[in-house]
């Protein structure tokens, strides 16, 4: 089984978040870049679990400049087998998904397994628009997914509980927390991460179908308002007639 | 052209982020001079469906076939773009839930559509193109993303905006039925596993959560006392849910759900960086904690400074009173 796992390089959870160039741009000042948490942990790991138990190859592709290769080096130091980097500024989602979808198609992939969102933008897009570039089917807030004969056992989350489902691949899949559990790199896989093929590609087209026209800032820090602890009806009396909430 | 939210059905009832999604479309159909249309897919009441009208739907496309009643993104998007074309759409609208957000996804390609993921407010148009803003990097900033595609789609945030209902307006329903074939259903469901007798935590519009402050699993009797007061869900730091102090489902934060009720009561929660980003968007915040200085204060809108053990037996004393009252 071929597997194909997209990996996003985000700023760290606890970063300062400042913009530059007239609020155009994110400002990377001392800020440090991470592999998406959810990609990371369950679905770069997921994937390297069902070749452990089932072989096959688990390629990371990423789409970004050189500055990402210590992401791309944690991947492949985790266990994934090779890495595509296609050479180019992940801008946009749709754009992202393409390149994404393109090298799916080149590579014969059976499964490909995203992140639930990037901590970045907080979308879940490019899960979705892949699986409907390559018509395959999609499942999200997938938190168990096992494989055989061809056919993906998936539990998703729906509101309120959870639903077993089937489904056959080739499938894109939503990793949610559950899937797996995350790993440290060992010395081992660190050095063997550096032996292996990172292949860098061109952007095969250039299709954007959204702007950032510009970021703000929260206008203010929140005012809080105290409440004495012994005077604990006037929490429920502003909650009813200033917040409006009860 | 149109405006077409898609609005999902859950338990015979339109769910509330769905709603929301409805009532959005509505907003933006009226700037643009046009039409709220809804689509909705799989059996359900027409007389519940004829409720969109509330919130400003003038049709509703329904597709009643039991075939539909399970999510299958790659089916729900060909028969959402079927009844784009149908009602002539020219924005599509949906939740940011998780079905909404793959449904907008895939509808993105094959619509060639630009697409907005959780939208906080209603966009401004200027000609052909729309602004709209949502929030970024875990609720720490925003963007204002710009679509000029032919078609837009948006997906709105849940809880960004509240509903204004006109009692007693109704929607027509109309009979859609979509062209499929046996190889547009790519999910079989096995089976489903709800978990009865509480509110799901994505959908709730309140929150009682509480983390290690309150020691043990033995003391959250009057989380849920106070939870059941208010007709609240709970939700619980990670920490908590790790050590099963609670069950799993109910660990919100960046690694467990993200949630945006319009109120969140944190117990007994530091505000770690990791948990405020799984519900920084709710609406407004409270935090009960004993040590002034914790995190939590600073992204919350009311505080008290106190043991959780005295607080909220008082708390759920006086939202007894005020219950009474009201
Ligand atoms: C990569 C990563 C991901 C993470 N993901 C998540 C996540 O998704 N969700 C999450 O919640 N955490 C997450 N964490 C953990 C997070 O960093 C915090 O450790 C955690 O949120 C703390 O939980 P807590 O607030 O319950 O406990 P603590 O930090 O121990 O805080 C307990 C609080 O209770 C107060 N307190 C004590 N006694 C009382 C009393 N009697 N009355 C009132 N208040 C009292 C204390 O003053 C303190 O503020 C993550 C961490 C990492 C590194």
């Amino acid at each position: 089984m071929k597997i194909l796992v997209p990996i996003a390089k985000v700023p760290d959870t606890t970063s300062r978040i400042a913009f530059i160039d007239n609020n155009t741009k994110f400002n990377p000042d001392g800020v440090t870049f991470i592999m998406n948490p959810t990609d990371e942990w369950y679905a770069v790991v997921r994937a390297i679990e069902l070749k452990e138990k089932q072989g096959g190859e688990v390629v990371v592709i990423h789409i970004g400049l050189a500055d990402s290769d210590s992401v791309i080096r944690k991947a492949l130091a985790l266990g994934a087998d090779r890495a595509i980097r296609v050479d180019a500024d992940p801008t946009d989602a749709y754009f992202v998904a393409a390149q994404i979808a393109a090298q799916a198609k080149e590579g014969a992939f059976d499964l490909i397994i995203t992140g639930k969102e990037t901590i970045d933008y907080n979308s879940f897009e490019v899960g979705g628009m892949i699986a409907e570039l390559l018509d395959w089917p999609a499942v999200a807030q997938v938190s168990k997914l096992e494989i055989e004969n061809g056919v993906a056992t998936l539990k998703r989350e729906v509101e309120g509980g959870t639903e077993t489902v089937e489904v056959k691949l080739p499938m894109v899949v939503g990793a949610e927390k559950d899937m797996a559990i995350a790993r440290i790199p060992n010395m081992k896989g660190i050095m063997s991460a550096k032996g292996k093929p990172v292949a860098v590609v061109p952007a095969t087209d250039d299709v954007k179908l959204t702007v950032i026209a510009n970021y703000a800032l929260p206008d203010k820090a929140k005012q809080i308002k105290y409440i004495s602890p012994d005077n604990v009806g006037e929490l429920v009396r502003l909650l009813h007639e200033e917040a409006k909430v009860i | 052209m149109a405006v077409l939210s898609f609005v999902e059905i859950a338990d015979g009832k339109i769910k509330k982020a769905s709603v929301e999604a409805a009532y959005y479309g509505s907003k933006v159909a009226e700037s643009l001079g046009t039409e709220s249309v809804a689509v909705v897919l799989g059996t359900a009441d027409a007389a519940t469906l004829a409720t969109l009208g509330e919130v400003g739907v003038k049709k509703v496309l329904h597709a009643n076939d039991a075939r539909f009643n399970n999510f299958d993104s790659k089916l729900y998007t060909k028969l959402i773009a079927e009844a784009a074309t149908t009602a002539g759409a020219k924005v599509i609208v949906a939740s940011f839930n998780p079905n909404g957000k793959l449904v907008s996804s895939r509808l993105s390609v094959r619509l060639k559509a630009g697409y907005v993921p959780g939208a906080v407010e209603l966009p401004v148009f200027t000609g052909n193109e729309l602004v709209v803003k949502k929030n970024v990097y875990s609720g720490k900033a925003a963007a204002h993303y710009k679509v000029a595609t032919d078609v837009k789609i948006i997906s709105v945030n849940p809880n960004s905006l509240s509903p204004v209902r006109t009692a007693g307006a109704t929607a027509a329903v109309e009979a859609f039925a979509p062209s499929v074939a046996d190889s547009d259903f790519t999910i079989v469901v096995k089976s489903v596993d709800k978990i009865t007798g509480t509110i799901p935590l994505t959908e709730a519009e309140l929150v009682v959560s509480a983390g290690r402050g309150l020691k043990g699993p033995e003391n959250w009797g009057m989380i849920e006392e106070l939870a059941k007061e208010m007709g609240a869900a709970t939700a619980c730091s990670r920490p908590v849910s790790d050590v099963d102090w609670r069950p799993h489902h109910e660990h919100v934060g960046q690694t467990g759900l993200t949630i945006r009720p319009n109120l969140y009561i944190a117990i007994g929660i530091s505000g770690a960086i990791q948990h405020l980003a799984g519900v920084n968007g709710s609406k407004v915040i409270v935090v009960i904690n004993t040590d002034s200085e914790a995190p939590f204060f600073k992204a919350a809108d009311y505080g008290i400074v106190g043991d959780a053990f005295q607080v909220v037996p008082k708390l759920i004393e006086e939202y007894k009173k005020f219950k009474a009252a009201h």
